[in-house]
C-alpha cells in the first residue's frame, strides 16, 4: 500500500462538487432552513459568572403574546451519571446536560438558562426579558492557577481530583492530574551543557468560525424527532440529544445542512436539545439561532493555560532530558486537551529523558470544546521557544538542531506510543532550502523565527455507499459533512479507484437515516478515514463491475481485469469496455450496483510542519506585523493540493491571530467584555501576507493512497515562531499569548 | 399605527414589493420574508460582512440596514450575480481559485468584491485587501481569496479591453 | 430589539418636530451603523427613528478653495473620499473616513452620525477638531445655532443637541496656505478595530516651510469625549520644525490625556501612544505641506 505511483484523478486540483451552490449563494446552511409553521427560539443566558439559581419564574415570559413556550432545566428528563463518546471525545451526560440548561448553578457568563420560542424572533427575545430568574451570586475563579489554589471558589463542591487513577478526599477545582514519564529525568539533566526552563501563560480563544450555531427541530407525535443543523457530525448530535433528552437514537434523525465553520467547536451540542425540546412542548418545528455574542460567550472555547517546560541539550545540539508541566482550563466542566498536549509536547523529538504532567481543572468560563489540534498549540508555544533559547545558547541553526533530534520510526513517546513515520525531516528540509529561509532578512526591528507543529490524527469509523449510474457516473453518499472541500477530495479517491474523472461523482453529505455511522469531521480525520471508506466502496463496485463483465462476455470473472478505467478480458477474445460502457449495460447483467465501503482505520498517521515567519515590530506601539510567511507540512499524500494548500494557509491564519491577538478578557466580576468580532480580533485580510503553502509528501502507510490529516496540524507552530521572531526583532523572549501591543510594550520596560 | 411597513424596491432587477417591521433589518427581510437566504449573518453588527450587499451601487452590510429604507431603492444581492447559464467572472474565479472552504462568508465576499471591481478594476493586492478587510474568513487565510479576486480583475478588464 | 416606529422626514423642520415630539425616545437615523447595533443590542431602547437621509441639507458637500467645506451630516465617507477636491484640501477628513469600520460600513456611517454617536474614540472628531469645525444644528421652532465641534460632545454618548435639535452640517474653513492635516489611530490590527488612541494634527507652517504658523491638535479615546490639545497645538506657534518642538507638543498632549483601562486598552499604554501618535500626525501633517 501507499507506493508512490502516478495517478489521474489523486492530486490533480478539479472544481469542488459544492462549489457552485457556495459562490450563488444557493447552499443551504442550518440557518437557512425553512419550514411551514415555523416558531423561533431564543436562549437565555446568566449575566453571573458563578451563581446559585434560587429560583425561575416564567410565567411572565408564557404569557406574553406571541409566545408558545418557555423550557428550563425541569423539563429535562432525569439521567444517570454516565460518560458518552461523542466522536472526539467523550464527555459525562449529566454535565452535558447541565450545560444545555443550567439546573443547580450558572457556571459561566452565557450559561443558559432558558428558552423560549415564539412566533418570531424578536417575539422571543421580548419574552427572555420576562423570565424573572433570582441568583445567589457567587465568587469567580478565571485563571487555571487561581482555581488550583486551594481555598479558590468551587465550581462542584462534590468534585474530587483523579490523582493519577486514585481519587483525593478533598474538593477541588482539578478534576485530574497525570503523569507520562520515560528514562531517567536527572540523569538526563545531569547530561545537559544547557538548561533552559520557563513558564508560559496563554489566554483563552475561540475557534471564532463565522456562521453561529442554529437548530431546527421537529418532534411528531410518534415520538420521532428531526434535527436540521450546522454540525462536524450528524451521528454525534444523534448521540448527544438521545442521552440528553432520554429517546432511542433510533428515534432520533439529524439532517445535516451546509457548515459555516466549525475548527473543533460544533461537535457539542447547546441549543439542539432546546430546539427539540421547544418543539415538544409545541408540536411545531422551532428554529433556534446563536447570536455572535452567545457564540462567544456560550460555546467551546480553547482553554487558557499555564505550562512550564524545561528542556536540557549537550553543546553539540542533542537533547538529553525534557519535563512539561501543563496546567489547562477545562471551562466550566472537565475535560480539556490537556492530554492531547501532553502527547504533542515534545513529539516531534527523540526525548530519552522526560516527564510530562498535565492538571484538567474547571473556572468559570465555558465548557472547553476541541480547536484544530487541541491542546498543541499551547504546549508547542512552550516547547518550541524553548529549543529556540537552547539553540541560541549552543549557537545553533534551530533547522538543524531539529533536523538532528528528529524521532525516528519507533522512538518512543513520552505518553508510550513508538512514533509513525512522518516527514518531519522532509519538512525541515523543505524550509530549509525554500527561497524564504534562504533570502536575508535586513531592516531595523526585523526577526525571524522558525517552529515545529506535531498532531497524531485520528481515525475513527466512516461509511460510504456509491451507486453507479446508468451514464457512466456514480452517485456517492457519505456521513462527513463537508466543512473544507471534503466532498471533492472523497469523491476522488473513489473516482481513481474506477478510473473516472472526479466530475463524474456526484457527491452527497446524507442524513443519520440514509447513510451508515460516520464520526465528525474533525481529528483530521475525514479525507483520510472517509476517503478510505470511499476507496473501499469503489473496490466494491470494481469487483461488481468485474463479475457484471465477466457475465456479459461469458468468461469467468478472474479473467476480467481492470486497468486504466477499462475493464478487458484476458481470454484471448480482447473485449473490453470502459467504465462507462459497462455501466450502460448493466440491466442485462443483473441490475443495479451499489458498493458500499466503511472504515475504522488504526493508522491515521500523524502530521508535522515547520513554519517561518519574518516579522518586524513597531518598538513604539509594540505592534508585530507579520511580513512573511512559509509553512511546510507533511500530508501524505495530498489528494486536492488547493484544499490542503487552504488547510495549511487557514490554519497558519488562525495560529497567527492567536499569537498576536486573539484573547478572551474577563473583568473582575468574571465577564467576557470583547464577545464580539469587532473586539475580538481575528485576522482581517489586511492583517496578512501570502501564506506559502509547501506541500511535503511522506506517504502514510495506513492509506491505500499515502494520506495523512492534514487539517490540524498547521495552527501549532505559529505562536512560537512569531515569539522567536519577536525576538529576533527585539531582543525579547515573549511567554504570554496573545503577544498583543500592551503585552510588548511591557515586556519593552516601554509602559 | 401599523406594526408594519410597506416597502416597494428593485431587488436584482426586478420590482420587488414587501411588508416588514421597522426592527427587521434589511437581512432579515431578505431571509425570513423573501427567503433569499444567500446574505448570511455572522455578527449582526457589522463586523464580518457576511451580510454584505450592494445597495444603490455602494457596498452595505444589510445587517446595518433597516427593511424599511428601501423603499424606491435598488439592491444586488448574490443571488442576482450570476446570469442563467454563466457564471460571474467573480464566482468562477473563487471556484477556480479554491477560494472557499465552508463558504458562509463566500457570497458576502463575492459582492464585496464586486462592488471593488466596479470602481476600481485593476486593484493592488493592498487595494484588495484593504477593501475586503471588513469580510472575515475565518478557513482560508485570505491566500486563495486575494488571488481569485486578482484573478476576476485580469479577466474582467481584459474582456472590457476586448 | 424593542419594536419602534421609521419615519423617513421629508424637511428638516418636520425631523426636528418628529424629533421633538418623542425627547429622548427619538433618534435621527443617517448610516445607522451605530444606532441600529445600539437598539438591537438593547443598550438604547427607542420609539422611533427619523430617516434624516434623504434631506438635502444633510446631503451637502460643497467645496471651494474661498469659503472652505459644507459637510451635510448625513454624507457617507465614501462620498467625501471619493472627491477629489475635498480630499486634497482636508486630508486629514479623508484619513479618518478611510478607517472607519470597513468598505462597507464606510458605504453608510456618516461625519455627523459619528460625532452625534459621541463615543470618546470616534476617528472623525480629532480631525473635524484639528480642521476647525463648525457644528450646524437646527432647532425645533426654525432655529440654528453654531457649536465648535471641540464642545459638541460632552460625556461617552452625550452631546449638546437639547430636545428636537438635529445636527445639519459641518463647516469648515477653507484650508489656509502651507496647511495641511493628518490624522492617524493605534489599533492591534490593520482595520476594523475601534481606536486605542486617535490624534489629529493640522499644521500651517510659513513660506519656507521651516516654522510653524500655527498648529491644533487633537485626541480620541483618551477623556470621556474626543479632546481639542490647545497648549500642545499653541506651543509650536512660531517654533521652527524640529523634533524638540514636536517632542515638547506631544508631552504637552500627554499631560492632558486621562485615559481608562478597558478591553482596549490600558491607561498607561494610551498615555504612552497619545505621545507617540502626537508625533507622527504632526510630522504626517508637516510632510503634507511639504510635499504639496
Amino acid at each position: 500500500m501507499a507506493e508512490k505511483k502516478d495517478y489521474k484523478v489523486v492530486g490533480t486540483r478539479p472544481i469542488r462538487h459544492d462549489g457552485l451552490d457556495k459562490v450563488t449563494g444557493r447552499a443551504l446552511y442550518g440557518a437557512d432552513f425553512q419550514t411551514v409553521g415555523l416558531l423561533h427560539g431564543r436562549v437565555l443566558r446568566s449575566p453571573h459568572a458563578h451563581a446559585r439559581i434560587k429560583s425561575i419564574d416564567t410565567s411572565r415570559a408564557e404569557a406574553h403574546p406571541g409566545v408558545r413556550a418557555v423550557v428550563t432545566a425541569k423539563d429535562f428528563p432525569a439521567v444517570e451519571d454516565k460518560i458518552a463518546d461523542l466522536g472526539e471525545g467523550a464527555a459525562n451526560v449529566k454535565d452535558l446536560q447541565d450545560n444545555v440548561l443550567a439546573g443547580e448553578k450558572v457556571l459561566y457568563k452565557g450559561h443558559q438558562v432558558a428558552a423560549v420560542a415564539a412566533i418570531d424572533p424578536h417575539t422571543a427575545e421580548e419574552a427572555l426579558e420576562l423570565i424573572d430568574v433570582e441568583y445567589d451570586v457567587l465568587d469567580p475563579v478565571i485563571k487555571v492557577r487561581d482555581a488550583m489554589q486551594e481555598g479558590a471558589p468551587l465550581l462542584h463542591e462534590d468534585m474530587r481530583t483523579d490523582e493519577m487513577g486514585e481519587k483525593s478526599d478533598k474538593p477541588s477545582n482539578i478534576a485530574s492530574h497525570f503523569q507520562h514519564k520515560q528514562g531517567n529525568l536527572d540523569k538526563g539533566f545531569d547530561e545537559a551543557d544547557v538548561v533552559v526552563e520557563q513558564e508560559y501563560t496563554t489566554e483563552t480563544v475561540h475557534q471564532g468560525y463565522i456562521e453561529p450555531h442554529n437548530a431546527t427541530a421537529l418532534y411528531n407525535p410518534d415520538g420521532q424527532l428531526t434535527i436540521w443543523c450546522s454540525t462536524q457530525g450528524a451521528f454525534t448530535v444523534r448521540e448527544q440529544v438521545s442521552e440528553i433528552l432520554d429517546i432511542p437514537v433510533s428515534k432520533v434523525k439529524v439532517v445535516p445542512m451546509e457548515i459555516g465553520g466549525g475548527f473543533g467547536g460544533k461537535i457539542q451540542v447547546y441549543i439542539k436539545p432546546i430546539a427539540a425540546m421547544l418543539s415538544m412542548k409545541t408540536g411545531k418545528p422551532v428554529k433556534v439561532l446563536m447570536s455572535r455574542a452567545d457564540v462567544f460567550e456560550g460555546t467551546g472555547p480553547t482553554p487558557g493555560s499555564y505550562v512550564r517546560v524545561k528542556m536540557g541539550a549537550t553543546k553539540d545540539g542533542r537533547i538529553t532530558a525534557a519535563e512539561a508541566y501543563l496546567a489547562f482550563e477545562a471551562g466550566a466542566y472537565p475535560g480539556s486537551p490537556v492530554g492531547a498536549a501532553a502527547f504533542c509536547v515534545f513529539s516531534p523529538y527523540k526525548v530519552e529523558n522526560a516527564q510530562v504532567d498535565g492538571y484538567d481543572v474547571v473556572v468559570n468560563k465555558p465548557k472547553t470544546a476541541a480547536y484544530r489540534a487541541p491542546g498543541a498549540t499551547n504546549a508547542a508555544f512552550a516547547a518550541e521557544t524553548v529549543i529556540d533559547e537552547i539553540c541560541e545558547k549552543i549557537g545553533m541553526d534551530p533547522l538543524e538542531f531539529r533536523i538532528l533530534n528528529s524521532a525516528k520510526e519507533g522512538d518512543i513517546r513520552v505518553d508510550g506510543p513508538p512514533t509513525p513515520r512522518v516527514g518531519f525531516v522532509e519538512t525541515v528540509e523543505a524550509a530549509r532550502d525554500h527561497p524564504h529561509y534562504l533570502a536575508p532578512l535586513e531592516g531595523e526591528n526585523r526577526g525571524r523565527g522558525v517552529a515545529s507543529g506535531y498532531w497524531p490524527n485520528f481515525g475513527m469509523k466512516s461509511s460510504v455507499a456509491i451507486n453507479v449510474t446508468s451514464d457512466g457516473t456514480i452517485s456517492l453518499v457519505e456521513g462527513s459533512t463537508d466543512i473544507g472541500g471534503t466532498r471533492a477530495a472523497v469523491a476522488m479517491q473513489a473516482a481513481e479507484v474506477l478510473g473516472i474523472p472526479a466530475e463524474s461523482v456526484t457527491p452527497t453529505v446524507a442524513d443519520t437515516d440514509s447513510v451508515g455511522y460516520t464520526d465528525v469531521t474533525g481529528g483530521s480525520r475525514t479525507a483520510f478515514a472517509t476517503g478510505y471508506a470511499a476507496y473501499e466502496a469503489a473496490q466494491d463496485v470494481k469487483q461488481q463491475m468485474i463479475e457484471r463483465a465477466a457475465k456479459l462476455w461469458e468468461v469467468d470473472a478472474g479473467d476480467v481485469q481492470f486497468a486504466d478505467g477499462v475493464f478487458s478480458s484476458v481470454n484471448g477474445k480482447e473485449q473490453e469496455l470502459d467504465f462507462k460502457g459497462l455501466a450502460a449495460r448493466l440491466d442485462e447483467t443483473g441490475g443495479p450496483i451499489v458498493g458500499r465501503g466503511t472504515a475504522d482505520p488504526n493508522q491515521p498517521g500523524p502530521s508535522i510542519g515547520l513554519h517561518v515567519v519574518d516579522v518586524e515590530v513597531d518598538p513604539d506601539t509594540g505592534k508585530v506585523q507579520i511580513l512573511r510567511y512559509t509553512a511546510t507540512q507533511d500530508a501524505g499524500k495530498a489528494i486536492h493540493p488547493s484544499y490542503v494548500e487552504g488547510q495549511i494557509q487557514g490554519g497558519a491564519v488562525q495560529g497567527i491571530g492567536w499569537a498576536l491577538n486573539e484573547e478572551y478578557i474577563y473583568n473582575e466580576k468574571g465577564e467576557m467584555t470583547n464577545a464580539s468580532f469587532l473586539d475580538y480580533r481575528i485576522p482581517t485580510s489586511l492583517d496578512l501576507p501570502m501564506i506559502d503553502a509547501i506541500i511535503v509528501e511522506v506517504p502514510n502507510p495506513g492509506h491505500p493512497y499515502g494520506v495523512r490529516g492534514v487539517g490540524e496540524t498547521p495552527i501549532i507552530a505559529p505562536p512560537a515562531a512569531i515569539a522567536n521572531a519577536v525576538y529576533r526583532a527585539i531582543g525579547i523572549r515573549m511567554k504570554e499569548l496573545p503577544m498583543s501591543p500592551g503585552r510588548v510594550l511591557k515586556a519593552m520596560g516601554k509602559i | 399605527m401599523p406594526s408594519k411597513v410597506h416597502v416597494q424596491t428593485t431587488i436584482n432587477g426586478e420590482a420587488v414589493e414587501y411588508l416588514c417591521e421597522p426592527r427587521q433589518s434589511l437581512l432579515e427581510v431578505l431571509r425570513d420574508v423573501l427567503h433569499l437566504t444567500g446574505a448570511k449573518e455572522g455578527c449582526n453588527n457589522g463586523n464580518c460582512g457576511a451580510c454584505s450587499v450592494i445597495l444603490d451601487g455602494c457596498l452595505v452590510n444589510s445587517c446595518l440596514v433597516l427593511g424599511a429604507e428601501l423603499e424606491g431603492k435598488s439592491l444586488e444581492t448574490i443571488e442576482g450575480l450570476a446570469e442563467p447559464d454563466q457564471l460571474h467572472p467573480i464566482q468562477d474565479a473563487f471556484l477556480e481559485n479554491a477560494a472557499l472552504q465552508c463558504g458562509i462568508c463566500t457570497p458576502g465576499f463575492i459582492m464585496a468584491a464586486k462592488a471593488l471591481l466596479d470602481q476600481n478594476p485593476n486593484p493592488t493586492e493592498y487595494e484588495i485587501r484593504y477593501w475586503l478587510a471588513g469580510n472575515l474568513c475565518r478557513c482560508t487565510g485570505y491566500d486563495k481569496i486575494v488571488r481569485a479576486v486578482q484573478d476576476a480583475a485580469q479577466t474582467t478588464s481584459s474582456e472590457v479591453s476586448a | 430589539m424593542r419594536a419602534f416606529e421609521y419615519v423617513p422626514a421629508k424637511t428638516v423642520a418636520e425631523a426636528t418636530s418628529l424629533l421633538a415630539e418623542k425627547g429622548d425616545q427619538a433618534k435621527p437615523l443617517a448610516g445607522g451603523t451605530d444606532l441600529i447595533v445600539m437598539v438591537r443590542e438593547n443598550r438604547r431602547q427607542l420609539e422611533r427613528m427619523v430617516d434624516i437621509k434623504d434631506l438635502s441639507e444633510t446631503n451637502v458637500l460643497s467645496y471651494s478653495p474661498d469659503t472652505g467645506l459644507s459637510l451635510g451630516a448625513a454624507v457617507p465617507c465614501h462620498k467625501i473620499y471619493a472627491d477629489d477636491a475635498i480630499s486634497a484640501a482636508y486630508p486629514g477628513l479623508i484619513d479618518a473616513a478611510k478607517i472607519i469600520g470597513g468598505t462597507a460600513i464606510q458605504g453608510r456611517a456618516s461625519v455627523g452620525g459619528n460625532l452625534c454617536n459621541a463615543s470618546p474614540a470616534a476617528d472623525m472628531i480629532p480631525p473635524l477638531i484639528v480642521l476647525g469645525a463648525i457644528c450646524v444644528i437646527a432647532g425645533p421652532n426654525g432655529s440654528t445655532r453654531e457649536v465648535p465641534v471641540e464642545q459638541f460632545c460632552t460625556a461617552p454618548g452625550r452631546t449638546v443637541l437639547e430636545k428636537g435639535e438635529l445636527l445639519v452640517s459641518f463647516e469648515i474653513p477653507p484650508p489656509p496656505k502651507h496647511s495641511s492635516s493628518f490624522y492617524l489611530r493605534f489599533i492591534p490590527r490593520n482595520e476594523m478595530d475601534i481606536a486605542v488612541v486617535g490624534a489629529g494634527a493640522s499644521v500651517v507652517l510659513d513660506d519656507t516651510k521651516t516654522s510653524f504658523v500655527s498648529a491644533r491638535i487633537g485626541l480620541a479615546a483618551v477623556a470621556p469625549t474626543p479632546l481639542l490639545a490647545d497648549e500642545a497645538g499653541a506651543s509650536l506657534a512660531g517654533k521652527e520644525v524640529s523634533d524638540e518642538a514636536i517632542n515638547a507638543a506631544a508631552e504637552a498632549a500627554q499631560a492632558i490625556a486621562r485615559p481608562i483601562s478597558d478591553m482596549r486598552g490600558e491607561a498607561k499604554q494610551r498615555t504612552h501612544l497619545v505621545g507617540v501618535l502626537t508625533r507622527r500626525a504632526l510630522n504626517g501633517a508637516i510632510q503634507r505641506v511639504k510635499e504639496a
